[in-house]
């Protein structure tokens, strides 16, 4: 056979493949476009903590979900890219896929590839199982907001339990507060002069295992991670001035997740062991949610949640959670707009003068709109405590959503 | 292989029927003593027939809305799509996904029910990707703000309730028996059920729902009744009226199909997680 028949028939099959690949989503496939976009407008409280921060910032972000099935879906793609916009802090003006992934459903088993997003984990105050996917930091304070991760997942669904396993080929960088932002510390974090352990940096490629499953009353999770820390540590940097470099260490972890859902009451424990090379450390958060139904006779449903977060570390700047008690309350209106009111507070037990609290409230307007009120506060007098570095930045901020 | 699966399907459809006879044949030889059945045992006995007659429906799934109506009138739409799986000797599974309002489109919930112990159910919220086992303990509270409890939602199983059999009645034309269900579940929101069932085909048509004070909170009525598969009714409109808010609720059913192949894998955390 001649080099060109070669080519022609490779090209042939390239083409038969191409369209084989493309016809499902020209032909029977079932396609949907959701979304949704935010305005929010966030008021600081007090005096900026350093020279150029903002004491109000106005944004606006729009989340958009593009999904395909075909194959009687047993196929779909998802693309969900996200942007946003800020007034104030161009680091905060960014965007992301936060998933672009590809779903395949077998008999017992099913196969992710792409950007995607993984939640581990039972507790509310903290969430140190959920280790696949960076935390997108100038989204939110409370860390639930993440960067899509790039990754093959594979699921396997029997009779004793899910197996999850990940391989996750490239690294996402934590995202950092620019120097007019707030919620950063005295020094500008250079998030481009970022150091790793590892040689091979960002496409170090990490890999992942999970055990899950229902036993009864009782919601099981082991897993395992061995890759990248998603957690930056920081050192020092110099040229004109003196900045923060992240520096990205290699890590060990294995995690422990349990919930036990006995009557009104959610009994729940996370617990961690990581190792690194300068660290080897166990920490954990347990608590429970314990819930009324129809309170202060009501439809209403008050829950309340306490959880203890424990963190063998001593060093506070690194540690948040080291020794400290999670107190909070949900209110579910169950009226017809599905107001909320939650609110929670963390008390240090090592130093009494160290504290945060958070009010969320939220409510619908009609069927597309909804507005959300969050507001946050810091306290501490420890200079060399997480919470020390966002003290002076307690907020208010008034969202406005549109969702289609 | 096909002609296996129609020579298999017949079988099946041959057992069902002879089932039918056998069942009938049964009750003709007990009816002599109906007499003597106390209005306890006529209760329960008018409840298993109830349920007798909805054995076998398999799975099914509906495209739903719901209606909400204050005092003043004012309306509110949810909507929802239900997947359902019959499950023989315990309650059913259910997987319910939210469409509107949209908020908390994409929101899942999976529930197992069961007769005599508490209910199954996870939750799972899109934007976090998290999926939460949550109580089942609260049956009572709204479901999803409308005048529907979530216990007014669950499957009908016999050991859910003590029956008492009062009288019989004749409502929208149709000779009905009247039974006093008490739910067995402490934590049920209801002292008493009052249940209008039709003497012809045992299809439910009014309940009156009472309090934890015993007095009465709720009316609802069963509309549209439509035959699917030649043997199970289904009332495509049902209307809930809260007497003490006076607010109201229907819960219309727009699509629905039975027997769609749905098998105990689609009732699971993870397919829930990809509910759509």
């Amino acid at each position: 056979m001649s080099n060109i028949r070669i080519i022609e028939n490779l090209n042939k099959i390239l083409l038969t493949g191409l369209l084989t690949a493309l016809l499902p989503l020209t032909a029977a496939a079932e396609s949907e476009l959701t979304g949704k976009v935010v305005a929010e407008s966030r008021f600081f409280l007090q005096d900026a903590a350093y020279a150029n921060q903002t004491d109000n910032q106005f944004s606006l972000s729009m989340e958009a979900e593009w999904f395909n099935d075909w194959n009687d879906g047993m196929d779909s793609l998802t693309f969900k890219p996200f942007f946003r916009y800020d007034s104030e802090d161009s680091e905060r003006t960014h965007g992301d896929i936060r998933e672009l992934l590809w779903l395949h459903v077998g008999e017992d088993w099913e196969i992710r590839t792409g950007i995607g997003k993984v939640y581990w984990g039972v507790t509310e105050s903290q969430h140190l199982v959920d280790v696949i996917n960076q935390t997108d930091n100038v989204e939110a304070i409370d860390g639930e907001q993440k960067l899509g991760q790039p990754m093959v997942h594979l699921s396997l669904i029997k009779e004793w339990g899910t197996i999850d396993a990940f391989i996750l080929p490239w690294f996402r960088q934590s995202n950092f507060a620019s120097l007019d932002g707030r919620f950063r510390p005295g020094l500008e974090v250079k998030g481009d002069q970022a150091l790793f352990e590892s040689g091979s940096e960002e496409k170090h490629v990490d890999l992942a295992l999970r055990w899950s499953h229902t036993i009864e009353d009782w919601d099981v999770g082991l897993s395992y991670f061995k890759g990248t820390d998603r957690n930056a540590g920081f050192v020092g940097g110099f040229d004109d001035d003196v900045y923060l470099r992240p520096y990205y260490a290699q890590m060990d972890q294995i995690g422990a997740d349990i919930q036990a859902t006995i009557e009104s009451w959610l009994f729940k424990v996370e617990v961690i062991h990581r190792k690194t090379d300068a660290d080897s450390f166990t920490a954990m958060t347990g608590g429970f949610e314990y819930t009324i139904g129809g309170a202060f006779d009501t439809v209403w449903d008050l829950g309340i949640l306490a959880e203890y977060q424990y963190d063998e570390r001593d060093d506070v700047v690194i540690a948040a959670g080291q020794n400290d008690l999670f107190f909070g309350s949900r209110i579910a209106f169950n009226d017809e707009d599905g107001t909320e009111l939650l609110f929670g507070l963390v008390q240090d037990l090592d130093r009494s003068s160290s504290r945060s609290g958070l009010l969320e409230a939220s409510s619908r307007i009609n069927d597309n709109w909804k507005w959300r009120v969050d507001a946050w506060f810091f306290q501490s007098d420890t200079a060399n405590e997480v919470t020390y570095v966002v003290r002076k930045d307690d907020f208010v901020q008034f969202s406005l959503e549109y969702y289609w | 292989m096909n002609r296996l699966m129609r020579n298999k399907k017949n079988l099946s459809k041959l057992s069902v029927s002879s089932l039918m006879v056998l069942t009938t044949l049964v009750c003709s030889l007990l009816s002599p003593l109906a007499t003597a059945q106390t209005s306890a045992e006529k209760g329960l006995a008018q409840a298993k027939e109830r349920k007798a007659r909805d054995i076998g429906w398999g799975d099914s799934v509906a495209k739903t809305s719901m209606i909400l109506r204050n005092k003043q009138g004012d309306a509110s739409t949810r909507k929802m799509r239900l997947k359902s799986l019959e499950v023989l000797d315990d309650g059913d599974k259910g997987l319910t996904i939210f469409d509107q309002p949209r908020d908390v489109k994409g929101t899942a919930f999976l529930n197992f029910s069961h007769a005599i112990k508490p209910d199954e159910q996870w939750l799972y919220l899109p934007a976090l990707k998290r999926v939460k086992r949550i109580s089942s303990r609260n049956k009572s509270g709204p479901f999803m703000g409308s005048e529907f409890s979530y216990e007014d939602l669950s499957s009908f199983e016999i050991e859910k309730y003590n029956y008492n059999y009062l009288r019989d009645e004749t409502i929208n034309g149709m000779d009905c028996f009247v039974v006093e269900q008490t739910p067995n579940d402490k934590f049920s929101g209801y002292t008493k059920l009052m249940v209008w069932t039709d003497k012809e085909h045992y299809r439910v048509q009014k309940i009156e729902f009472y309090d934890r004070k015993k007095s009465l909170l709720k009316t609802l009525t069963f509309h549209d009744y439509k035959q699917y598969l030649d043997k199970y009714w289904r009332s495509l409109k049902l209307n809930m009226i809260n007497h003490q808010t006076g607010k109201s609720t229907d819960f219309i059913t727009d699509e629905l199909a039975f027997k769609t192949g749905l098998v105990d894998k689609d009732f699971n955390k993870a397919s829930l997680k990809r509910a759509r």
